[in-house]
Parts: structure tokens; sequence; C-alpha cells
């Protein structure tokens, strides 16, 4: 007989070499996790080799997903389950398990060359001498499959290649999941490739019923969460990016033209967008990051939804043109996936190190507005309401993401079409009278676009005379020039909606103040402290520049501020300068994102023993 | 959209003063330009202007006209993605050579290997004239600079060799001081569908007078022009002297001393072989070949995607907004 249990929030880590497959077992398990009804928070860690050191823990890939009957806003801290397929996955995770908590183990993955590659002493191997207080499943996974693997047409040097969905069918028996969603995704992926769809399929059968014959399993039931009733998808940050551009384009009326380079972490855009060419969008990949941006320019001046997305370094690169869409005022989004930096940095980790760059970061008095998104899903909100600024303000706008919210996913409570707010960009129809730089209430000047008569006119990097925009070295009119760019960026504040503070209230003894990712770590974090009593209230930014107006008055309310951020003080700087508060900052630079508890003993040090440090 | 009176080329011509200095090469291409444009056929405000930084790159502001004076060494990139948005424009692309091969070296192969439909021209004065007078990309070697005071250790880029390596699908040379020919020139890369890439020899009178001289004295240029007409022998000095195909080996011929004028290489500028052997035509041992070296007929970039785009929207049919939003697996919560 088997037992089931109920639980209310679970969180596994899966782990193995970076061949392993491992990302893709875990994007499957949030799938169909996510169809089955629970909320959910993913988060893929892996190296930035393609083939990182086989056996090694620098070649160890991880895919952690925290699910639940409840309300889940980021992928877990410690997890309750680890699947390690080595024993390199092992000793990388261990440690971080929670006590008493479950291990799944291939014990093929911890012979004497995993072990020494692992870094293990000799003779020295934990599944011979496992902690009492945790739940080992030791499975034959490599035997199991390979006997699955029998009567199937392939090469015995790929017949290993399925053990992942062998051990993602025994976690489906485990948690009480059915196999629909991924079979039918390997009926799709390997549509051309009948003998490795078999291969994988009976994989994940035979591990499903790999579970279903041991004796004394205990099995899982999650009950779907109570969220607000609506139609949902999965989705990952790259993939809501893509979607609120096109659906932003679509909404103006315009094209959209995406050029890019390929870059680790914002290659997905492309590729989600590449596929999209019946939504009538054009993808131009680029010879290198400036030609990226320069096309997506040249669309613009074209009428097209210009618009180029890449990470840090790549943004270093396109900083002068960045200039010139700014000079020209053409409408353009850049969007700034961002991952460890300096120079090439940490390409698969994740860093908000990018937003000093985003805010000042160029030659010149060359203001541009700046979002950022908070979520996976908030990524469609992020790349709307980016594309919404451009066009509406006639000005480029910085889009920041980054690594961790671009590959997680979770569950979207997505809008209709219908919903989604009209975008009107300031398209010039009318022929004579035309001066290129005469501007609106808001600054804003018009768009005319090659093709229509009567219109023609030059722009350029030089300055420009005001309303004509021929070019001019007069110093009065530099200097007027500057003065309104910097007014018709600030203008573009006047658009957001009232700032609104997340929990807790006006006047309490701290704020945590956060922008990007940090969201659902400062969430938990927060909704903890008060659960303690604790006074202290949450506040997200998604316009990083302009700030919000109403800001500053919000700010004073509060004794203290504290900023979370994944740098070295960057959001602290802006806010201090910006409004004189007492702001202290929570670094973290390693790559990862905040666990709430980071961020709770923050709270707690600073509330109880009034030291930040 | 048909013109209802025919434009002239002061139509073309923009309220903007002209600022080279006077004497520059610059002026002719310019007045060129605007007298071959009102014969293309095309609508003013279908043409665009697309430039990036440097002497030549102030050629936008002076058409009347589209254009866009954009940063160094990315007009190619800007005009492709501009060509992208709305194939249906007629686009030149002014470049010299600092800025098409030197900072905007990559911009320029890229292009001209994706045969986006477009025209550069490429304003060759071997100098950098607006940063006052440093060696270029092109200029000899052993050059005597500001910035090489001992003479230039770079070896020099030869454009149209260049140009051919990037399979370009039309490529040309002209100058600024044959008014005909570059009209001729520019009316056929206009016509040519797909990057045409025309080097033109361009005289700073201000930081490297002369350089070609050869080309354009009218004492010297017999020796050392030879115009290209297709499907014509090579010849030149005034029909003294001819070229003739030893294998792959030029050899020049004299046609006074008894050589055979029917033994002579005829032009063909579909004949890949041919074009190379002529761009390399770079020293003093041949004459200098203008006029259409090499052309050929390539699907362009444009045409290509736009297909890709009609056969997505064949296959899938027009993009709902509501399916792409929702994706492939969605679930209702009550
Ligand atoms: S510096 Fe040379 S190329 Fe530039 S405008 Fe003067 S003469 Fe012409």
């Amino acid at each position: 007989m088997k037992e089931t249990k109920t639980l209310s929030k679970v969180t596994i880590h899966f782990a193995g070499d970076s061949g392993d497959g491992i990302q893709l077992a875990g994007a499957q398990f949030a799938s169909t996790t996510a169809l089955a009804g629970n909320d959910l928070s993913t988060f893929p860690d892996f190296p930035a080799e393609i083939r990182a050191p086989i056996g090694t823990t620098a070649g160890v890939s991880g895919f952690q997903i925290n699910f639940g009957s409840e309300e889940i806003h980021t992928p877990g801290g410690r997890p309750d389950v680890l699947v390690a397929m080595n024993a390199a996955a092992y000793k990388k995770n261990f440690a971080n398990l929670k006590p008493a908590g479950v291990v799944i183990v291939d014990p093929a993955g911890f012979d004497k060359k995993n072990l020494r590659l692992a870094g293990y002493d000799d003779e020295e191997n934990p599944l011979l001498n496992k902690p009492s207080d945790y739940q080992f499943y030791e499975i034959e996974v490599t035997r199991l499959n390979r006997d699955a693997m029998k009567d199937v047409d392939i090469a015995p040097r790929d017949r290993d290649r399925s053990r992942n969905m062998f051990v993602l069918g025994f976690i489906y028996f485990l948690y009480n999941r059915n196999l629909e969603v991924t079979l039918h995704f390997l009926e799709e992926k390997f549509k051309h490739k009948p003998a490795v769809l078999e291969a994988n399929s009976k994989a994940l059968k035979a591990g499903y019923n790999y579970g279903d014959t041991i004796e004394a399993i205990t099995r899982y039931r999650i009950e779907k969460a109570k969220l607000p009733p609506g139609e949902y998808r999965n989705v990952t940050g790259n993939q809501a990016l893509a979607l609120g551009l096109i659906a932003a384009a679509k909404k103006s009326g315009l094209e959209l033209f995406y050029g890019s380079y390929p870059i680790t972490p914002a290659s997905d855009i492309l590729h989600e967008l590449a596929a999209r060419k019946n939504y009538g969008v054009k993808t131009f990949q680029a010879e290198d990051e400036i030609a990226a941006i320069t096309a997506a320019i040249g669309a613009s001046f074209g009428g097209a939804l210009g618009v180029t997305g890449t990470s840090g370094p790549g943004m270093a690169l396109k900083t002068e043109a960045l200039g010139l869409a700014m000079m020209l005022e053409l409408p353009l989004v850049v969007i700034n996936v961002q991952r460890g930096g300096p120079s090439t940095g940490l390409p698969t980790k994740t860093e908000q190190s990018d937003l000093m760059q985003a805010v000042y970061g160029r030659n010149g008095e060359t203001p541009i507005p700046v979002i950022a998104a908070s979520s996976p899903s908030d990524c469609f909100r992020a790349a709307y309401e980016a594309t919404r600024i451009a066009l509406e303000h006639m000005t480029p706008v910085i889009l920041l993401s980054d690594g961790y919210i671009a590959n997680s996913s979770e569950p979207w409570l997505f809008p209709k079409a219908a919903s989604l707010a009209e975008i009107k960009p300031p398209i010039r129809t009318k022929s004579g009278d035309f001066l290129p730089y005469e501007r609106d209430a808001k600054e804003v000047r018009e768009w005319a676009l090659p093709g229509t008569p009567g219109l023609e006119h030059r722009l350029g990097g030089l300055e420009k005379e005001d309303k004509t925009g021929n070019v001019s070295y007069d110093p009065e009119n530099h200097e007027l020039m500057v003065k309104i760019r910097a007014r018709k960026v600030a203008l573009v504040a006047k658009d957001y909606p009232k700032t609104e503070l997340l929990q807790g209230v006006e006047g309490a003894k701290l704020l945590i103040l956060g922008w990007g990712n940090t969201k659902g770590a400062i969430q938990v974090a927060v909704s903890q402290a008060l659960a303690q009593g604790l006074s202290v209230a949450q506040l997200h930014l998604h316009h990083l520049n302009p700030l919000p107006e109403d800001l500053g008055s919000l700010l004073e309310s509060f004794e203290r501020v504290l900023i979370p951020e994944l740098n070295n003080g960057q959001l602290v700087r802006i806010i201090r300068d910006k409004y004189l508060v007492k702001a202290d900052v929570l670094d973290k630079i390693k790559g990862q994102p905040f666990l709430a508890e980071e961020i709770l003993d923050r709270i707690k040090k600073l509330l109880k023993d009034g030291d930040g440090n | 959209m048909e013109m209802e009176t025919k434009l002239t080329a002061r139509d073309l011509s923009s309220d903007q003063e002209v600022k080279w200095c006077p004497g520059c090469g610059d002026y002719s291409i310019l007045k060129q330009m605007q007298s071959v444009v009102p014969e293309l056929g095309i609508a003013r405000e279908d043409i665009v202007f697309i430039s990036g930084i440097g002497c030549s790159s102030r050629f936008p502001y002076y058409m009347n006209t589209y254009g866009m004076h954009s940063i160094h060494g990315r007009a190619p990139a800007v005009a492709t993605g501009l060509k992208i948005a709305n194939p249906d424009l007629s686009i030149w692309v002014i470049t010299g050579d600092g800025d098409g091969l030197s900072i905007g070296g990559n911009h320029l192969i890229h292009l001209l290997r994706r045969n986006v439909d477009l025209n550069v021209l490429l304003f060759n004065n071997q100098i950098y004239g607006l940063t006052k007078g440093q060696y270029s990309p092109t200029s000899e070697m052993g050059k005597k600079t500001k910035s090489s005071p001992l003479g230039s250790v770079d070896h020099p880029f030869n454009p149209l060799a260049l140009a051919l390596g990037a399979d370009a699908t039309f490529v040309a040379r002209s100058i600024d001081r044959d008014p005909k020919h570059m009209r001729e020139i520019l009316t056929a890369s206009n016509k040519h569908k797909g990057t045409s890439f025309i080097e033109v020899y361009q005289n700073c009178n201000v930081f490297n007078d002369g350089t070609f001289l050869n080309f354009s004295d009218k004492k010297l240029k017999d020796a050392f022009v030879l115009m290209l007409e297709e499907g014509q022998p090579l010849i030149f000095d005034q029909g003294k002297k001819g070229i003739r195909l030893n294998g792959l080996k030029p050899e020049i011929v004299n046609l006074e001393e008894g050589a055979s004028a029917n033994d002579l290489w005829i032009h063909d500028s579909k004949d890949p072989t041919k074009a190379y052997i002529l761009s390399r035509f770079f020293d003093e041992n041949f004459p200098r070949a203008f006029g259409i070296i090499y052309q050929e007929d390539r699907n362009t970039y444009e045409d290509v995607l736009m297909d890709q785009l009609d056969q997505a929207k064949g296959a899938m049919g027009e993009g709902d907004l509501d399916d792409l939003i929702r994706g492939k697996r969605s679930w209702t919560v009550e």
C-alpha cells in the first residue's frame, strides 16, 4: 500500500552534469506542475561552458523549482528534495538540502571515476555513509534505463541520454503528476526523429512505472493553488519579453524589427521572435552589437518599431548608437538582459550591475528612460511599457531584465489583447509646414516617415537647431536643446500610475525598496517580518529613470530605507543622490538571486539591533 | 507614387549651405547625383541618403530628400535596417575610406555579402580629411602625414578586391573629375538589384591634393586609365595599347607594333575571375580600371526575408495576438 501525503509547498533541486538534460527535465516538471494548478517559481542555474568539464562540480547544472498550493514568490531557499545524477551534483548541493530532506541518486554516477572527478578522497563514497536522518532513493537509473532501451533502435552510446526522462518519470510518480504534458512535448520536439522520441517516451514511462513497483513509497499531493481566477500559462522572462514586443507592435499598428547579435542570456528573445514570422516580425541577426542597434535605428527611421536586445558587454558596444537614437529622437527599445560583469564576467549568472550604465553610461547629456522587469511574467508588462514610452515619447528606452528572470518561469495570468492599452505613435501624415524638431506640450516631436511626400528632412547626430533640426553650433541653442531633451525625458513620469506600497504602511520604521528580480524575495521577507510584528514596508520600482514624481515624499515618511541589490550598491546611490534620504544597501554579488531569509535577517538586524552591517 | 512634374537638379538641392572646402572633389559628386536622380524616375520622398562620419558624410544634408547623417562607420547597418523596414525605398549609402573601410569595415563587408538592395558610394580620397590629415586605410605605404611623420607603415586596402572578396554583386569605380562617367555608373548602380558598390576617387585638395593625378590629368591619364566597356576589348592610351590574357596572366600589348586587336581581352562584367584580375590592376604596371568591373544577379536579402514572411503567413495563417499570448498550453483557474 502506498501512502499519500498532502503538502502545501515543495522545493526540488535537480542537479547533474551539464550534458545530463537537467534544464530540460526541470522545465518539463515546471510545465506539468503549472498545468496541474500549482503556483511556482523556477531558477535554472548552469555553467557558461556548453560542455563544462564532465563529472566535476564546475560542470554541474542545476534547476530549482518551488511549487505549492499557496502563493509562491521565489524559487525557494533550501530544497526539500535533491535529485543528483552524479557525485559532483551531490557534493555541490547536499549541504544546502533541508534537514531530513529527500535525496534521489543514481549509484552509477558514484563510481570510482565520478567520485574522483567530484573531488572525493580515495575510498570515500557518500552513498556508503549516508546520513540516517535523510531519506535516500538510490535508484539504478542507468541500468534500469538501459533495460528500457533494449528494443529501441538507437546507438549504444545514445541510450543513456534519456536518463533524465527516467528520473523525471519517477518524480512525476512521486508527486502524482500525469505524463501527458511531457509526452506531448516529446512528440513535438522529436517529430522527425522517431527513434529518439521512442527512447525518451519509454524512459519517462519506465521511470514512472518504477515508482509504481517499489514498495513502501510515500507519494505526495499538492493541491491546486488558490490563484486569482482567469486563464493562465507558464512563461519564462525571455518568452514574455518577446510576446510583449509583438503585442505592443500590433497595438501600435507597426511592424516589429528586432536586430540582435547572439549573446547569453538574451539570445532566446531572438529565437522566440525569429519563429514569429507569421506575425510579421522581422528579425535581423547582425554582424555585431553595433550593427544590431544601428539597424534597429534605421528600421525606426523607416517607421518600424525598432528593437535590439543584448546583455552587458553588448550594451557597452551599443552606447554610441544609443546617443544617436536620443539625438535623432526616434523610438527604440533596447533590452539588456543583465549578467554578471564586468567585461565578459559571468555569462550565465545573474546580476543587477548595469543600472548605472543604463541611467548614466553615455557621453554627453544623454537622458534615456529606463524600465525594469521584476519577474518572468512581468517582462510582458515591461516590454509593453517600454515600447509605449519609446513610441509615444519618441525616445530610446532601456529595458533591464536579467539572467535569472530570463530563464525562470512562473504561471502567468495573461491579458486579452483587447484589454491592452492603445499605443499612439505621433506619425505625421499631413504634408507641408513640417519642422522636424517642432514639439508638442510633452516636448515630443513628430515622426515623419520616408516615403511620405512633402516631409523630406535630414536627421543626424550633430547638435541641431531648435525646431528646424538644421545643424547648429550656436552656444545658446546647444544649452536650450540639452535642457529641452532633459525636460522631455522628465515628462515621461507624468504618465506613471501613483506609486503604491506593496506591503506595510507609510510611516513604518523601515522601507525595503527594490527593483528588478528582487521583488519576490523581498515580498516573502517583508511578509514574514510583518507577521513577526516588525514595522516594515515594501516598495518596488518599475521605472528607474525618470523616477516617479511622488517617490520623494513617500520615501520621507520612513525612518530608514534598505535597498537589496545584486550589485555593489547602485540604486542606493541614485536614491541618496536624488532624495538625500538615509538609505542602506544590502548587496549580494554572487551570481545568485537573493534568498528571502537573507533579506529577513537584515531586516531583523536593522530593526532589533539598529545595526545594518 | 506617380510624379506629376519631373524633378530638376535644383529640386534635389536642399536649403543648407554646402560647406566643403572650395575645390573639393565632393562638389562634383554631389552635382552628378543631383542631376542623375531626376532621371531615375523615383519620387523624391522615396529616396534616402544615409551616411556615417567624415567629409563625404555631410552629403545627405545637401540633398533635398530623406536623409540621415549617422555615426562613424555605421551607415551600412542603418541602411540595412531601413531597407528591411521599407523595401520600397531607394537607399544610397555615402561613406569614405575611413568611415567605410576602417571604423565601419565590418558593416561594409556584411552588407555586401547579404546583398541588400541599395547603393554604396565610397568616396576614396586616401586621407582623413575631417580630422585634418592623417593617413587612411587606403593611403599608400610610406605616406607622410601628421600621424605618420616617417611614412605610413600600413599596407593599404584595395577596395575593389575587398568588395569582390566579400561577394559583392555590383562593383564599379569612377572618379570625381569625369562627370559623364560618374553619371553612367550611378545610373547603372541604381538599376542593379542588390548592393552596388562604387568606389569614387575623390580629390582632397587640402590634405592630399593630386593623389589621383594620374587618372585625372589630361596629359597623364591616357597612359593610366583603362575605361571598361561591356563586350569591348581592353584598350587604352588612345588605342595604342591593349591587354590580353595569357592563361590567367594579363599582358599589355602594343597595338601599334603589330599586336592584333583580335587577341585582346573582351570585357565581360559577369566573369568573376576576370573581375578579380581587373581589381588587381593596382600598381604602376597596369592602367587602373574604371567602370563596372563586376555584376551578378543574386537574390537580395530583403526579398528572401519577405518571402519567408509570406510563406510563414501562408503556412500558419496571419498570426492572432490572443493565440500567441495564450501559447500552446493554458489552464483556467475558476
Ligand atoms: S578636407 Fe579634403 S575632403 Fe574634406 S572637404 Fe576639404 S577638400 Fe574635401
